[in-house]
């Protein structure tokens, strides 16, 4: 596989490391110093920070203005698009934005619907789905187009990732759409949380058989369980997660102070397992509000240090 | 056929305060068949407003009427020898209608007395469900005859999203999931082939975003 | 039974109390009824299966009406009872009565005959 971008997460994949990312989730104020803190515990522990937009539809210090930030650290941003709040026009030209300081990577998503949200009342947009926002971001790429035909003088160079759920339904659909998504220019895929290692496996088999496996990179969700109250709530209050009771029990087995311990070795077994499962490029570890466990979880999978790859200096997502 | 609801008694008491010669004027049309704003809801009003008005001030008339509908000028102006005898009107029709009877009696304040809230279908006596956003470009003929932009959360023309479950919509366990209902009538149809092509952006400018519309059918123009 | 129940009510008697309507509930109390009780068939028994279903649902609706005008949500009930129970008959009657005498007289009927004393005041 070439690379098409500067894109660090890309040259990683090229070169067929376990890629690793992670994500950082803005603050709901203006306080810009709360992403430099979060960039810094991981950075040397990633090759990419996912930046989350507005996430389940509550207002935060916006993915943009984070990931510039962020690529202002010397540190490789990845910044999440929801179609949900902004139409054609102001995402391409956000697009533009973000490319105008080098931000090279990008995930394309639909987005929760704002009733989740703090802003229930707001009128949502959705002029396009996540597979339309892949297909623009890709023409804007390789042809150099606007949607509208407009030829840009310069192009933004963006390495395409979007979301999937192995645990949504209806099951039958979930690789379909994931074939879907690369049809319409997907190249790398960060899927939703994995507890249920068998169904990911399922949904891995289905995907390999469609060949899908060598034209996306999947790089499967981690996200350490702080106890047994955060397992119970994913397991019934979060709409397409899959969270089987054997882990509720394991975490229920220890004693409370050691949940969170717990937690952090279910995580790191799910990546020695999944690290066996083909087709499995490398990890995306959520670790929302505490991201200070990132870097043990990347050591204890034996990531860490991360590679080199050409045109980087070794160690961190520093770009050159 | 346009489904509407009638408002809350205090709101419609609120808007008709102060004047003291009232019609409350109904529609045989969609209204009635929703049962919001027919000659039955028309009289319920009615009594229910001058049980009101009894006691605070015996002066105001209440008058009942309904039309064959409010959205045709020549229905309309069947009303016009009486309506010198009113200075305010309750409209129970849809939108469109209660806005037509205005512009037809521009000089008697006109108030709605229902919410109109969509183009849907009886599921069942007192339930109607939503099944069409007008977007004017209708795509049923790709989606198994069911409407995405009406019946999914997102209006996304690629979905399902990652919330669908168990057939349901992340927004509310009552709400079906418009793609999980897609997909099961293409599976019926033997057309789940559609689900492998990415769909191209809609033309939303022949919808709401394009501004109010107009439809003009030349042939049928005098 | 020749049971002894007070005679201030009317009766007004349907083939089922699903044939009442709101409106005629809506226009007894128009017609200055200080309180309106429906007696309607035990549920479950309804010779015409839903029809006391119906009138329960159409009473609650109006209940809810009477309070938003002022007149009082209280002065209307449904009672269920089989065509048999004549004691239970009077003795609704009796506790419908006590309570509308509680209440009072209704506002419409105390603005009927105010306006009815008006018009004898001027015609004297």
């Amino acid at each position: 596989m070439s690379t098409t971008t500067s894109s660090r997460l890309e040259k990683m994949l090229a070169a067929g490391h376990f890629a690793v990312t992670s994500e950082c989730g803005p603050p709901r104020n203006c306080d810009g110093s709360v992403i430099e803190h979060k960039a810094n515990l991981i950075k040397d522990y990633v090759d990419a920070v996912n930046v989350t937009d507005n996430q389940t539809s509550v207002v935060r210090l916006c993915s943009l203005a984070s990931c510039i930030r962020i690529k202002q650290m010397g540190v490789e941003p990845v910044l999440q698009m929801v179609t949900r709040d902004r139409n054609r026009i102001a995402m391409q030209s956000d697009i533009l934005g973000a490319a105008s300081f080098g931000i090279n990577t990008m995930l394309c998503l639909t987005g929760d619907h704002q009733s989740f949200g703090d802003h229930p009342n707001a009128a949502n947009v959705f002029d396009l789905d996540s597979i339309q926002l892949i297909q623009t971001v890709k023409m804007m790429r390789d042809e150099g187009r606007l949607l509208s035909g407009f030829e840009m003088k310069v192009r933004p160079r963006i390495f395409i990732g979007a979301a999937a759920n192995p645990f949504a339904d209806p099951f039958e659909i979930r690789v379909p759409r994931l074939a879907k998504k690369v049809a319409a220019g997907v190249q790398f895929i960060q899927t939703q949380c994995v507890y249920n290692v068998e169904k990911f496996k399922t949904w891995m088999n289905l995907a390999r058989d469609k060949g899908l496996h060598e034209k996306v990179a999947i790089l499967p969700g981690i996200t350490p369980m702080k106890g047994v109250g955060m397992a119970r709530y994913m397991q019934t209050k979060v709409a397409g997660m899959d969270v089987p009771e054997e882990i509720i029990q394991r975490l229920k087995g220890v004693p409370k102070e050691s949940q969170s311990e717990e937690g952090v070795k279910i995580a790191v077994d799910t990546i020695e397992q999944l690290k066996e499962v083909e087709g499995v490029r490398g990890f995306h570890i959520m670790a929302i509000e505490w991201e200070e466990k990132v870097p043990e979880i990347v050591e204890r999978a034996g990531l860490y240090p991360r590679p080199v790859v050409n045109g980087n200096d070794g160690g961190s997502c520093a770009t050159s | 056929m346009i489904k509407a609801k009638g408002k809350p008694l205090d709101d419609i008491i609120r808007m008709v305060e102060g004047y003291k010669k009232i019609l409350i004027a109904g529609c045989d049309g969609c209204v009635t068949v929703c049962e919001a704003g027919g000659r039955k809801e028309v009289e319920i009003l009615a009594a229910a407003l001058r049980l009101y008005f009894a006691q605070k001030d015996a002066e105001v008339k209440i008058d009942e009427t309904s039309l064959t509908r409010q959205c045709d000028m020549e229905y309309l102006d069947v009303l016009s020898d009486r309506m010198g005898g009113y200075d305010a009107v309750v409209s129970l029709a849809c939108g469109a209608g209660i806005q037509y009877m205005a512009e037809r009696y521009a000089d008697k304040p006109v108030f709605p007395g229902v919410d109109t809230c969509f183009i849907g279908v009886s599921l069942e006596r007192g339930v109607w469900g939503e099944r069409c956003q007008a977007c004017g470009a209708c795509i049923l003929a790709d989606t198994g005859g069911v409407c995405p932009v009406a019946r999914c959360s997102k209006r996304m023309l690629n979905g399902p999203c990652g919330g669908s479950s168990k057939g349901k919509c992340e927004i509310n366990p009552e709400v079906d999931c418009g793609w999980q209902l897609i997909y099961n009538r293409l599976k019926t149809l033997g057309q789940l082939d559609r689900f492998e092509c990415p769909v191209d952006p809609k033309n939303w400018a022949t919808s709401r975003d394009g501004g109010p519309r107009k439809l003009v059918k030349e042939d049928v123009r005098i | 039974m020749r049971l002894q129940y007070p005679p201030n009510i009317r009766i007004v008697r349907v083939p089922c109390t699903g044939r009442v309507d709101q409106i005629h509930l809506l226009k007894a109390f128009e017609d200055g009824a200080d309180g309106v009780f429906v007696a309607g068939c035990l549920e479950g028994d309804c010779h015409y299966l839903q029809g006391n279903i119906r009138a329960r649902k159409r009473v609650n609706r109006v209940k809810q009406i009477l309070d938003k005008v002022g007149i009082g949500g209280g002065r209307l009930e449904m009672y269920n009872l089989s065509a048999g129970m004549g004691p239970r008959f009077a003795e609704i009657a009796r506790e419908m009565t006590k309570k509308i005498l509680e209440l009072g007289p209704s506002p419409i009927r105390l603005v009927k005959e105010k306006a009815k004393k008006g018009a004898e005041e001027v015609a004297a």
